[in-house]
Order: C-alpha cells, then sequence, then structure tokens
C-alpha cells in the first residue's frame, strides 16, 4: 500500500469538501473493496476520507412508500433489518448472501454501488426495483446510474447519501455462485412493479448489470415462470472465462428467471 | 503519522502509527497479540477474524485507523491468563477442532459471533453456512462443526461471552 492522509469527516458537506479539496482522494466507508485494491497498489489514493463515522448515514426507514437505505448501511443491518424484511423481503435476502458474514459487518450499499463490480448484487437489485440513488448534489434514476464496467454517473466529488426503493408487489433474487469466489456467476434479481416487470441480471454482463426486456415483457402478461419457456437469451455480450462460457451463462439467465419468479410467487 | 487510541481486550491503549497500518498489523506488531493470524492477507481466509464494537471482521481488511476509538476483542481476550478456557475455546479442544491450529483464532472468534447472533442451539447447516469465510487447510471441517455446536451449547451456561 502506498502512503496516504487519513480524513474522518463528520458530515457529508465535509466529506464533500475533503474530495473537493484533494484531486484523486478516494472515500472509504466498509474498505472491503478499496483496501484490497490499495494492498495490491491497483489505486493509490494520496487521501482517504472516511464515510463510516458520519451520524445517520446508515439510517433505515419508511418514507411513505419507499424504503431508505442510508449509504453505509452494512450488509449485515440490510439483511437483518425488520423494516427491510417488511418491506421488501428479498433485498434483505439478496444482502445476506454478499460474501461472508465477517464481509458482510463491513461493506455497505453505497460502496458496492459506487463500485459497480459486474458480478456486485446490489446493483441487480437497485435496477430491477427502480430505486433512486440519492447524492449530495441530486438524484439518480437507477437507469441512468449504471454506466458499464465499475462505471458510474457519479462525478469526483458526489456522495452517496441514500438509495430509495419504491415497493414491489414482489420480488426475489436468485444466485448462482461461482464456487470459489463466492462472487456471483450469474444473478437474476425479478421485479413486479405496480406498473411494469423488471427483470435485472450482474455477474453475467461484459458491460455490467443489465434488463433482459424479452423476459420483462412475457411476465408483464402473466407473471409466471411457465411464460418464459421457449424465450432463449443470446450468448452476446456475455462474460467468458475459465468459470463459465457465455453460452453456459445464457443458459443460467433463463434457468435463474424462473426460479426467481418462482420464489417471487411462492412469497405471495 | 497518526495518533489513535482504542479498547483492545477491555483495556485502553494508544498508538502513533502510519495510517496504512492494517488492524491486524497493529494487534500483532505494535501490540503483541499474535494470536491473531495473516493467513491469506485478502479477506478470504478469515484466519484474521477479530470482533469490532462486538461483530466479528477480517482484521487484515480494516485499517486501525478506523478503529480509533472503537473496541476491539481478540482471542487472547476471551479467558484471562490462567483462568479456565471460554467455552468455546475448551469445546475446540475436547472435540479435536484443530491441527495445526492456524486457522483456530479466527475460527473461535467467528464462531462466538455467531452464537451473538444466532443462540445456543446451532444446526451444522447452519454452522457450516456460516464459515463461508474461514478456511482451513489441514482436514475437513467435521469436528470443527462438532466443537461450535458444543462450544455454542455451553456458552449458555457460561459467564464468558
Amino acid at each position: 500500500m502506498y502512503e496516504f492522509k487519513y480524513h474522518r469527516p463528520g458530515t457529508v458537506r465535509q466529506a464533500a469538501n475533503l474530495l473537493v479539496k484533494n484531486e484523486d482522494a478516494k472515500l472509504i466507508a466498509g474498505g472491503h473493496t478499496l483496501i484490497p485494491v490499495m494492498k495490491q497498489r491497483l489505486a493509490s489514493p494520496p487521501h482517504l476520507v472516511d464515510l463510516s463515522h458520519i451520524e445517520g448515514l446508515n439510517t433505515i426507514e419508511m418514507k411513505g412508500r419507499s424504503l431508505v437505505i442510508g449509504a453505509t448501511a452494512k450488509h449485515a443491518e440490510v439483511a437483518t433489518s425488520a423494516i427491510v424484511g417488511e418491506a421488501i423481503p428479498a433485498l434483505a435476502n439478496l444482502a445476506s448472501q454478499i460474501g461472508d458474514p465477517a464481509v458482510r459487518h463491513k461493506g455497505t450499499i453505497g460502496g458496492s454501488l459506487a463500485n459497480n463490480d459486474p458480478t456486485a448484487d446490489y446493483p441487480a437489485a437497485v435496477l430491477a426495483l427502480g430505486a433512486t440513488i440519492v447524492t449530495n448534489k441530486r438524484r439518480l434514476k437507477a437507469e441512468e446510474y449504471f454506466q458499464g464496467l465499475f462505471t458510474t454517473a457519479l462525478e469526483a466529488d458526489e456522495i452517496i447519501t441514500k438509495v430509495m426503493f419504491p415497493l414491489p408487489k414482489k420480488a426475489a433474487y436468485i444466485k448462482f455462485r461461482n464456487q470459489a469466489s463466492r462472487y456471483a456467476l450469474v444473478g437474476v434479481f425479478v421485479a413486479r412493479r405496480p406498473s411494469d416487470v423488471r427483470v435485472t441480471v450482474t455477474g453475467a454482463g461484459s458491460d455490467g448489470v443489465f434488463r433482459i426486456e424479452a423476459f420483462e415483457e412475457a411476465l408483464k402478461k402473466r407473471f409466471s415462470s411457465k411464460v418464459l419457456e421457449g424465450i432463449d437469451v443470446p450468448a452476446e455480450g456475455l462474460n467468458s472465462d475459465i468459470h463459465g462460457s457465455a453460452e453456459y451463462r445464457a443458459h443460467l439467465i433463463g434457468v435463474l428467471t424462473r426460479r426467481a419468479v418462482d420464489a417471487a410467487n411462492a412469497k405471495e | 503519522m497518526a495518533k489513535i487510541s482504542l479498547i483492545v481486550n477491555g483495556n485502553p491503549v494508544t498508538g502513533n502509527i502510519d495510517p496504512r497500518t492494517l488492524l491486524v498489523q497493529f494487534l500483532r506488531e505494535n501490540l503483541q497479540l499474535t494470536g491473531t493470524h495473516v493467513g491469506c492477507d485478502t479477506s478470504q481466509c478469515g484466519a484474521c477474524v477479530v470482533h469490532l464494537d462486538g461483530k466479528a471482521v477480517k482484521s487484515c481488511t480494516t485499517l486501525a485507523v478506523m478503529a480509533d476509538g472503537h473496541e476491539v476483542k481478540t482471542i487472547e481476550g476471551l479467558a484471562a491468563d490462567g483462568a479456565p478456557l471460554h467455552p468455546m475455546q475448551e469445546a475446540f479442544r475436547e472435540h479435536h477442532g484443530l491441527q495445526c491450529g492456524f486457522c483456530t483464532p479466527g475460527m473461535i472468534m467467528t464462531a462466538i459471533d455467531l452464537v451473538h447472533r444466532k443462540g445456543n442451539e446451532l444446526d451444522d447447516h447452519t454452522i457450516r453456512e456460516e464459515l463461508e469465510g474461514n478456511l482451513c487447510r489441514c482436514t475437513g471441517y467435521q469436528n470443527i462443526v462438532a466443537s461450535i455446536a458444543a462450544g455454542a451449547k455451553a456458552m449458555a451456561n457460561s459467564d464468558l461471552v
């Protein structure tokens, strides 16, 4: 790890000012992506701005018809929150499958979204549920937020403060894990929303999280896994590596989507 | 350099450290608490698990400066020197839950955190799922799982947490 200066701001405003003042400063909360990357010297930020001590930034609450999760809410907090379990159980279930117990005690929803790892779990939920990402500057719709591999709409001095999830009628997340890394080889989030259905895929796309409109159209007409039979997912644009070919991932997307629809229906 | 002060195993400690110092380095090298091990150094193996504010975390992936003002418990803090072992430690001895012992401190700290979260009656499936972040390379996990199940039960009748 290269040298850096550590900052511990007490408010989001102070944190933002530190970002403006110190070029190439990086935000840190759980540190479970950034610290490993810094150890490998793939990143060498001269300043680290620690968000984990900003009070109120990890609050989980219902606001009107939306579930609002603070940026520094840890995966374990989301997984075990009674509010999340009541509002969107599929989201609690997703959080309970990230990493391992010790990782879930540190990793945060804001960190996961800011990093936008193509195999991360949260992006699938955020895009499927049509969540809004709230920053210190503006509100971003999920559709405009994710911009490809490790790329988001966030500006250099922009800080995620919370994520607002409108409540779906039904939802489920099914993840097929890489047996070694335990990351999603493919993860599918299905959300039946009041106005439409969304199916999102993480782990498989060479450009990060994406939607499958053919599935969404079919499921909008009838929300049953049966309607998906005969609709193939093209392997084009999917990852192909030692863990699985693009064709294998395409097949998995179909299987996992059917399982997710069945799981969403079983919950009612 | 950064000045930090925190509580480790119930005792206030201070340090003047390079901000790059990992919590595990601070524990092992500054405080000579070498019971916490560095295995993979990539947050996968769990040999470095300690409790930070009562929750199991990987101290190889935590900066010591981020623990400033917080409370840390290591394997050394489970039972006083010369006093009877913590029931989870005793269960690992009784059930032969270790061979070389390298992964054991992390296994035990993870196991105690598991009991805090999920109670004293743990089935094998739950224990195996919860051990996802702790690797043992000597042998199988059979005796580790048996140790944790027994240690969890024993913790119900112990004053040690």
